[in-house]
C-alpha cells in the first residue's frame, strides 16, 4: 500500500486562502492509513474552522472515490460534483492529485499530504515500514525475500558493511516531525545481516557468497512508462 | 605491493586531511613515516566518516609529489555514481597514483553533511570490480574502451577483523578477493586474540592481509574506541593502563609513558600476529601521532 502524511494544516490553508468553494476529496484505493469519506469529512470541518478563526470563509465538500489514481474513474465520477468548485483538495497518494489536475486542467489541485513510501502496516501497534522502492528489478528471489534495496541505508548488493554491529544498522529509523526535523530514533536491524541469518536458516548461504554485479540503474530511472496491451 | 609480492613484511601509514586547502601539516606527517624508512606507503582518507574534507585524490597527489612517499588512494562509493569514478581513477592514474583502496564509505548522516544525497551507485566490492577491468581490460564498467594506457593500480579493499560472525566477513571477503582485491587493511584491532582468529580465518583467501591498529595518544582516544567505534574492542588491561598513565600530574611524564606503552604493547601484538602466514604487513592508523610509528618498528625488528 501507499504510505501517505498528512501536510501541516497551516500549509494546507496557504494553498486554498484564495479559494471559496473546495471539494475535499480522498480516496478508497490503496492509501495507508485511510484517507476515504470519513477524513474527507474531518478535513473538511477542519479548514472550514481553521479559515473561520482567520476571519475567511472556506466553504467544503467532502466526497471520495474509488482510485484517483484511475483516469477513467475520475472523469466518470467527478465530473458531476465539480460545478462551482473553485479548487480540489486531494487527500490521496501525489499519483491521485496528479491524476485529477491532468483530468480536470481548468481547476487547480492541491496535495493535502505527504506521500512517503510503498509499505507495509502492523495494525496492533500502528506501525507503518517502507518495504519496496519500486525499483523494477526485485531481487527478492535470491535475498531470502528481504530487500536490500530498501532496507539497507546504502541499498548494497554486497553487504553487510561496517556500521553493522550486533546484526544492527548504524543509521536507525528516524522519527520527524510535521517539518522534517528529527524528533526520535529507532534502532533497525541490518538488511543484509537479517539475509544471511534467513538465507542460512534456508540452506542457502550460496546465494548470500554469491557476488552481486552493480545494477542496471537504468531500469528505475525515472520518469518510467509501461505499455500493457 | 612489489614489496609483500618480494616477501617483505610492510607497513602502512595513515594521514588524513582536514576540510581545508592547506596540507602543510598533513605533508609533516608524510615526512615523518616517510623518515622511518620502513613506511612504505601511507593512506590518505577520503571524507572520512562522511566528514567533508578536501579531495584524497589531490590531496594523495600532492603530498607524494612533496615528500616522496608512496599513497594509497581511499575512494569512497558514497559520493560519487560510476561515472565519477572512472574519472577519478583515471585522473589518478594520470597523476602517478599506483594504489587504491576501494571503500563503500560510511552513510552520509554519520558525518557532518547528512542532508546530502548518499549515492552508493557502486558499493565497494563492485569499486574493486570496476578498477580490476580498468587495470586488467581496460574497460570501464560498461565495456567502454580506456584509450591509451591502461592505469596501474594495486587493488585495495577493506576488512571488518570485528565482525560478528567473523564468517559473515570472510564470505565477504572470498567475494572480494574474486572481483580483484589484491590486498586488504583491516579495521582498527586492539585485542591481538581477535586478529589471530582472524588471520587463521582468512588463510586460504589469495590477498595480502595488513592488520590495521591505532596507537592511541591519549586515554580520551583509547576510551573513545572502547566506548564510541562500534564493533572495536578495546582490552580492559589496555585501557586501565591508559587510564593510570592519564592521572599522572605531568604532561611531558605522561606523554612519555604513554609512547612507552604503545611501544611496548603493539610490539608484543606485531610480532604475535606476524607469525601468521596470511599477515603481510601492518597498517599504523597513528593520524597526527607519526612519531610513534618509527620506534614501533624499530622495536619489532630488533626481534
Amino acid at each position: 500500500m501507499i504510505i501517505t502524511k498528512e501536510k501541516p494544516l497551516e500549509e494546507i490553508l496557504g494553498f486554498l486562502a484564495p479559494y471559496t468553494n473546495v471539494l475535499v476529496l480522498g480516496c478508497d484505493g490503496c492509501t495507508q492509513p485511510p484517507r476515504g469519506l470519513k477524513q474527507a469529512k474531518i478535513y473538511a470541518m477542519l479548514i472550514e474552522m481553521a479559515a473561520e478563526l482567520k476571519q475567511k470563509v472556506i466553504k467544503c465538500k467532502a466526497a471520495t472515490m474509488a482510485m484517483q489514481c484511475d483516469n477513467y474513474l475520475c472523469l466518470t465520477t467527478l465530473t458531476s460534483q465539480l460545478n462551482g468548485i473553485d479548487a480540489i483538495l486531494s487527500i490521496a497518494c501525489g499519483v491521485g492529485v496528479q491524476t485529477l489536475a491532468e483530468v480536470f486542467p481548468h481547476i487547480p489541485v492541491y496535495p493535502g499530504q505527504n506521500t512517503v513510501f510503498v509499505g507495509s502496516q502492523e495494525r496492533e501497534n500502528g506501525k507503518l515500514y517502507e518495504r519496496c522502492k519500486a525499483c523494477g528489478d526485485c531481487l527478492l528471489g535470491e535475498t531470502g525475500g528481504i530487500c536490500p534495496v530498501t532496507l539497507c541505508a546504502k541499498g548494497l548488493m554486497n553487504g553487510p558493511c561496517g556500521g553493522c554491529v550486533n546484526g544492527k544498522c548504524e543509521v536507525p529509523f528516524e522519527i520527524r516531525d510535521e517539518k522534517g526535523k528529527v524528533i526520535k530514533t529507532v534502532e533497525r536491524d541490518c538488511a543484509w545481516y537479517l539475509i544471511y541469518e534467513r538465507l542460512k536458516k534456508l540452506g542457502r548461504l550460496d546465494l548470500f557468497r554469491k557476488y552481486r554485479p552493480p545494477r542496471n540503474r537504468a531500469v528505475s530511472g525515472s520518469p518510467r512508462l509501461l505499455e500493457v496491451v | 605491493m612489489k614489496n609483500i609480492a618480494e616477501g617483505k613484511f610492510v607497513y602502512t601509514g595513515e594521514l588524513e586531511p582536514h576540510k581545508s586547502t592547506d596540507l602543510s601539516d598533513v605533508i609533516e606527517w608524510a615526512r615523518t613515516l616517510k623518515a622511518t624508512g620502513k613506511v612504505v606507503a601511507a593512506n590518505v582518507t577520503d571524507n572520512p566518516q562522511s566528514v567533508g574534507a578536501i579531495s584524497s585524490l589531490v590531496a594523495s597527489y600532492i603530498i607524494q609529489r612533496e615528500t616522496g612517499l608512496e599513497t594509497i588512494y581511499q575512494l569512497r562509493c558514497s559520493d560519487r555514481n560510476r561515472l565519477a569514478l572512472v574519472s577519478d581513477l583515471l585522473g589518478a592514474a594520470a597523476l602517478g597514483l599506483r594504489n587504491v583502496l576501494a571503500l563503500t564509505g560510511d552513510h552520509p548522516k554519520k558525518g557532518d553533511t547528512p542532508e546530502a544525497m548518499p549515492v552508493f551507485d557502486l558499493d565497494g566490492t563492485q569499486l574493486v570490480e570496476l578498477i580490476h577491468k580498468m587495470v586488467y581490460e581496460g574497460k570501464d564498467l560498461s565495456g567502454n574502451k580506456i584509450h591509451g594506457p591502461r592505469p596501474q593500480f594495486n587493488i585495495g579493499a577493506a576488512a571488518n577483523p570485528n565482525f560478528k560472525p567473523l564468517e559473515v566477513e570472510v564470505l565477504k571477503l572470498e567475494r572480494k578477493a574474486e572481483v580483484g582485491a589484491d590486498f586488504f587493511q583491516t579495521q582498527v584491532i586492539f585485542d591481538v586474540n581477535i586478529a589471530l582468529e582472524f588471520l587463521d580465518a582468512v588463510n586460504h583467501i589469495k590477498a595480502a592481509f595488513l592488520i590495521g591498529i591505532f596507537p592511541p595518544r591519549s586515554y580520551k582516544q583509547a576510551e573513545y574506541f572502547a566506548k564510541y567505534v562500534p564493533g572495536v574492542q578495546v582490552p580492559e588491561e589496555f585501557l586501565k593502563t591508559f587510564e593510570k598513565i592519564s592521572e599522572l600530574p605531568d604532561k611531558n611524564e605522561r606523554r612519555r609513558k604513554i609512547d612507552e606503552y604503545n611501544i611496548e604493547y603493539f610490539t608484543d601484538f606485531i610480532k604475535k600476529v606476524k607469525k601468521k602466514p596470511a599477515c603481510k604487513g601492518i597498517h599504523i592508523m597513528a593520524v597526527g601521532y607519526p612519531e610513534v610509528v618509527g620506534p614501533i618498528i624499530e622495536n619489532v625488528e630488533k626481534g
